[in-house]
């Protein structure tokens, strides 16, 4: 799982801050792993450093001052490449394509869903052509049988990329009602 | 070359619109997988593309000629001759043996029993079931119809096969070992296949795939 990107999706939606963006996480990927706030405070932490970042502003309801943070034109360039960029086809890949999908929907719209769902579709199936030739042109059972092994689980992939493509609509609702 | 090409092809059945405006090129020798989900129009594809329906609107192009404006009778024929179907049911005639079944679209074009019977053989041997030559469909199993009926898909040598779902019905083993037959088959006739399937793995035995929703070729996959 990626937090980084994670939390410049959030923040494509405007100024948070930490705790906001501990809710918004959790919200928004309800079968992940709630995100620990030390975590956030360390990303956000990365992210300020590396200039993806930048303070917003400030406030103090009722405890320590609380400091909002948005993304600075570097993060939303960097935010952009990595909807943009296919994840390489490999088992056990599901909780990466969610996320991915899940900031497309939050940080941009359906259409930049789709097509990253669209384009990873297109990278998945060169790769299960370039495993079927090994398949053909295995010299061993054991060779045949680790081709399929992937196969399957990429065939298992893009069910679900399909699925989720036919709920995209739904999906974008229930995340920004 | 393009061989096959189908320009803004739509076809509405009642006020379900099956197909809308989807464009689809294949090359000579070819292997071009149409997928998508149940509904999405890829049948629908296959039966105007083949001449069998005549699409709403659009065109449909064969060897650099207009096919869709053709009779039913001049459409039969290019089926006959340059375009194989293939469907998931083999659909052999039950009362024909094997070599009976493939010979038979041979005979129809004119071929000299001999010759047909000859010709019918060879497809067979090709695909492993020589041995099976003298029975009927019944009594043989499922990947075994299937390749007798892609023998009989390929016999008179068209230039585009159409194969909707052809191995749907067989277990992954034998849909496997009947895909790469068709395959190997295809790219040794320099034949153009139009594969459909909402099944990813056996879209990945094409060389290119397009994918429908609801009607519509999604652009981008085309990898």
């Amino acid at each position: 799982m990626s937090t980084r990107h994670l939390l410049l999706g959030l923040l494509a939606r405007g100024p948070q801050h930490g705790y906001e963006l501990k809710r918004a996480h959790d919200d928004a990927l309800p079968s992940a792993k709630p995100l620990a706030f030390g975590q956030v405070y360390a990303t956000i932490g990365r992210l300020e450093r590396d200039g993806l970042i930048e303070p917003a502003g400030s406030d103090r309801v009722a405890g320590p001052e609380r400091v909002s943070y948005q993304l600075t034109h570097s993060g939303r360039t960097t935010l952009a490449e990595w909807l943009d960029a296919v994840e390489t086809p490999a088992p056990h890949l599901g909780g990466a394509l969610l996320e991915k999908v899940v900031v497309a929907l939050l940080a941009a719209d359906r259409d930049t869903a789709t097509r990253y769902l669209v384009q990873q579709r297109a990278a998945h199936m060169a790769r299960m052509r370039e495993l079927i030739q090994v398949r053909q042109t295995a010299t061993s059972v054991s060779e045949a049988a680790a081709a399929d092994y992937t196969i399957t689980h990429l065939d298992a992939d893009l069910r679900w990329m399909q699925q989720t493509a036919a709920r995209v609509d739904a999906l974008e609702k229930e995340i920004r009602p | 070359m393009t061989l096959l090409t189908g320009r803004a092809v739509t076809k509405q059945y009642g006020r379900t619109a099956a197909l809308a405006e989807a464009d689809v090129e294949v090359a000579a020798g070819e292997i071009l997988a149409v997928t998508g989900p149940s509904g999405s129009g890829k049948s629908t594809l296959l039966l105007c593309l083949s001449g069998i329906v005549t699409p709403d609107s659009g065109e449909v192009w064969f060897a650099g000629a207009r096919l869709d404006d053709r009779g039913e009778a001049a459409r039969a024929v290019l089926r006959r001759t340059e375009i194989g179907v293939l469907l998931q049911h083999g659909q052999l005639v039950p009362e024909l043996t094997a070599v009976e079944n493939v010979a038979l679209p041979l005979l129809l074009g004119g071929a000299t029993r001999g010759s047909a019977a000859r010709s019918a053989e060879q497809w067979l041997d090709r695909f492993g079931v020589a041995g099976e030559a003298a029975k009927r469909p019944g009594e043989l199993s499922g990947g075994q119809q299937q390749r007798v009926a892609l023998a009989r898909a390929l016999v008179t040598g068209p230039r585009l096969l159409f194969a909707d779902e052809p191995t749907g019905s067989l277990d992954s083993v034998a849909g496997e070992s009947v895909l790469a037959a068709l395959v190997s088959a295809a790219k040794d006739n320099a034949t153009a296949v139009l594969l459909i399937t909402h099944d990813a793995t056996v879209a990945a035995y094409a060389d290119r795939e397009v994918h429908l929703r609801d009607g519509r070729v999604l652009s981008g996959v085309t990898a």
